[in-house]
């Protein structure tokens, strides 16, 4: 196979692992506003967590993200 | 005409200082924003705050809400001691945050979509946190690595997953900063970019290119979103990880 040809697809099949990301953001914010309906009190309190469970499911993605970068202008 | 998305991150040399045993010293425009960036922190934080008016004016108000804001969130998660690490804290944020947002200017540059910024930031945090851990707690620091309440038998394992999750911690900490302000920084210029090909195709492109100029408008306010939610990101994380060198068991 051209090399081109294989990083172009291996960037595309790194970018697949950003839709795990996703559902994970998905379901934090998700959950975060079921909760916060439930108890709209107690929301303002969780807030940093909210964002530090965002950050961390979110890094995973950003690492896939970042090889799919490396394949098409780093290396 | 294709517009090279990665262009807009190049370091220029502004200047040459000298050199030093073979290598060449340049002031670059990254050195250029950063100052700009410490120049505005400066004048927004000093100079906003001088008249000490007891009703506070527009700019005293960001600059005391910023302060309070993070002053909130270094007690709500490292604790009353961790308030020592406050100043520290709120430079970090202030300057990752107006970094983002000069960033955002069109023909500036972003100081924070450089991987040497982050990583060089996000190592500070890492070697403080190890410094002032063993500082502070001797060997007890490395309680970190033993959670309590887990079974003998897979103890071995769990204390190699945690000592690894915390040599990683420098890596996503200054990658996720550095790949988010990446990212969008690329989009905003593709779909920049799109603006520039339908427009260049006649009457019939022009109508086309006002739907990828109304996209740049609505990215444009979403990384205003994640410029200030990155800062913070950063910030809190910051937080979580001085809160580990100062209450080590978990």
């Amino acid at each position: 196979m051209d090399p081109t040809a294989a990083k172009y697809i291996g960037a595309g099949i790194a970018c697949i692992g950003m839709g795990g990301a996703g559902v994970g953001v998905g379901i934090i914010f998700g959950n975060y506003l079921a909760a916060a309906l439930r108890n709209p009190s107690a929301a303002q309190g969780q807030f940093g967590n909210l964002i530090f469970g965002f950050a961390i499911t979110e890094a995973l993605g950003i690492f896939s993200l970042l090889i799919a970068l490396l394949l098409l202008f780093g290396l | 005409m294709q517009v090279d998305p990665i262009h807009q991150f190049a370091i220029n040399n502004l200047m040459q200082l000298g050199t030093v045993r073979g290598h060449q010293l340049h002031f670059t425009n990254s050195a250029l924003v950063m100052f700009i960036i410490v120049g505005s922190v400066s004048a927004l934080l000093i100079g906003a705050t001088a008249p000490r008016a007891v009703v506070p004016g527009r700019l005293q108000s960001i600059a005391e809400l910023s302060y309070e804001f993070v002053a909130n969130t270094v007690r709500s998660t490292a604790g009353n001691e961790g308030m020592r690490f406050f100043p520290f804290v709120f430079t970090l944020f202030m300057f990752v945050l107006f970094a983002n947002l000069i960033g955002l200017i069109p023909y500036s540059f972003t100081v924070t979509s450089q991987l040497i910024v982050t990583a060089t930031l996000a190592l500070l945090v890492f070697f403080i946190v190890v410094i002032y851990g063993f500082w502070r707690n001797g060997l007890h620091f490395l309680n970190l690595f033993v959670p309590k309440g887990v079974p003998k038998l897979i103890l071995p394992a769990i204390v190699v997953i945690e000592v690894l999750s915390f040599l990683s911690r420098p890596v996503s900490h200054s990658v996720r900063l550095f790949a988010n302000m990446l990212a969008g920084h690329i989009t905003l210029q593709v779909f920049a970019g799109f603006i520039i090909l339908l427009a260049g195709a006649g009457v019939l492109g022009w109508f086309g290119a006002v739907l990828p100029f109304a996209m740049v408008v609505m990215l444009t306010a979403l990384e205003l979103l994640v410029a200030f939610l990155q800062a913070y990101v950063f910030a809190i994380l910051t937080c979580i990880y001085l809160n580990d060198a100062i209450h080590p068991g978990h």
